[in-house]
């Protein structure tokens, strides 16, 4: 779970700072795309390292998605019969109680969503792939806000995942004392912040009109 | 004070169990929660009804025998205190207060209140302990430690086992105390010789008895009575990832 969830967060800061070369304009932004694609090249095939990447990214994910389905099937089979009253949560990560499974499906379905859009474009009204740029502005544009509003939304989960996930992923494999736990704690939360709120920047700025 | 409780009732281990509400008048505010059960256990004895069985020893706080979930917290809602160290007057007249038996996989209810917590035996009898030789005692000082780590090992030494940590985990894991017993002998020369086999044995007694894995939510060192912290569940983790890999 740690190991797996560390590595995609890796992937999402990589992801998060390459989708800001759509403020550089068009050809700038389908040239890095095309540069993902011919990564190594000529010395190793086209496409080879993208591919690598994809499918270690995709071992990241089930071993990931695994680990949660076991530690929550482990989870039911501890407490099977469930208290009368409930309590708010009080510990040191209280939110993680409340968003860390449910937003996990919420960025799961987002994930088969945005994959379709931006990677099949089976949704997206650009079908030409090497336009990313075009396909980026066009999944985000005006009249298709709800898009832009469930993108919003599944980064609002993301948020909550990470600001847990980070700081627990370093907890299981470093085990901190008190004082490391708070700084990671603090970190988790800052790395949370800037990986959302780049994300955030590109829908919001297409769909009011900045970038087109 | 006048109070309406609503408290778990359950014949035996295998019977249905359910709430059954009572109402109780005239507590006393310097009453412990504990004394509060004892006056209805009185009044319900004359009527010629069972009483509720609960689980208490010393009353002090030290021992680890009290248990209860009040309201939805285990030891109910005063923290780093024990359910026989809560008074009543943390509550109101008129209040209502719903008393549950800690509620997991490993901890079976015996009766009402009563849950078995003899999965945290096993635990410990698979490494919580150190092995020496009888005889004597040797001096007090014939090993030095450094005074850091005798605190830090003093205070993982607190858990008194009650299993709040359990009751509280919102996967009902036992980490919190494993860690505490983790922490508390790895910490010391005594604890070195069978640090590994001990971390090993005692995650693998947890795993066979039920507990759930660990989530980091933080709510166990939040209900603990004697406040161990989150980070002998960070030690344990350490101290496991090492013999871990030594084993493989």
């Amino acid at each position: 779970m740690a190991v797996s969830g560390i590595l995609l967060v890796l992937f999402l800061v990589a992801h998060m700072a390459g989708n800001l070369h759509v403020f550089e304009g068009r050809e700038e932004m389908n040239e890095y795309a095309h540069g993902l694609r011919t990564l190594g090249e000529p010395l190793l095939p086209h496409e080879s390292i993208l591919w690598i990447l994809r499918i270690g990214l995709i071992a990241c994910a089930v071993v990931h998605i695994w680990s949660a389905v076991v530690l929550t099937r482990r989870a039911l089979q501890a407490r099977p019969v469930r208290y009368a009253s409930k309590k708010p949560a009080k510990g040191e990560s209280r939110h993680a109680v409340a968003t860390m499974r449910w937003g996990a499906i919420v960025v799961f379905l987002f994930i088969i969503w945005h994959l379709l859009d931006l990677t099949f474009r089976t949704v997206n009204p650009v079908k030409d792939v090497p336009d990313a740029y075009g396909a980026v502005i066009a999944t985000f544009s005006p009249e298709r806000w709800p898009v832009t509003v469930f993108y919003l939304l599944a980064l609002f989960a993301l948020f909550f995942h990470l600001r847990h996930g980070i700081w627990s992923a370093v907890q299981t494999i470093a085990g901190p004392d008190t004082k490391w736990r708070k700084r990671t704690q603090a970190i988790g939360l800052f790395v949370a912040l800037i990986i959302v709120l780049g994300f955030a920047i590109v829908p919001i700025s297409v769909t009011f009109g900045l970038v087109n | 004070m006048k109070l309406s409780l609503r408290i778990w009732r359950q014949p035996d281990a295998q019977a249905p169990g359910e709430m059954v509400s009572y109402e109780i008048d005239e507590v006393s505010e310097d009453a412990s929660f504990l004394e509060m059960l004892d006056v209805l256990n009185e009044r319900l004895i004359s009527e010629g009804d069972d009483p509720v069985a609960f689980d208490h020893d010393c009353r002090e706080g030290i021992c680890g025998a009290c248990s209860l979930v009040i309201d939805g917290q285990p030891h109910g809602p005063q923290a780093a205190t024990t359910t026989c160290q809560l008074h009543m007057r943390k509550f109101k007249d008129g209040d209502s207060i719903d008393i549950e038996p800690y509620r997991a996989g490993a901890f079976p209810v015996i009766k009402d209140l009563v849950v078995d917590r003899s999965a945290f035996d096993r635990i410990i009898q698979a490494g919580g302990y150190i092995s020496a030789p009888t005889g004597t005692a040797p001096d007090a000082h014939a090993v030095p430690i450094p005074k850091q780590d005798a605190d830090a090992a003093f205070s993982a030494a607190a858990c008194i086992g009650c299993g709040a940590c359990v009751a509280a985990c919102p996967n009902g894991s036992g980490m919190l105390f494993m860690g505490a017993k983790v922490t508390h002998l790895s910490l010391m020369p005594q604890g070195q010789p069978e640090r590994a086999t001990r971390v090993l044995g005692m995650v693998a007694a947890h795993d066979d008895a039920g507990f759930g894995g660990c989530t980091n939510t933080g709510e166990c060192a939040a209900a603990c009575p004697k406040e161990i912290g989150l980070d002998v569940i960070g030690k344990l983790n350490r101290d496991f990832r090492k013999a871990a890999v030594r084993a493989a």
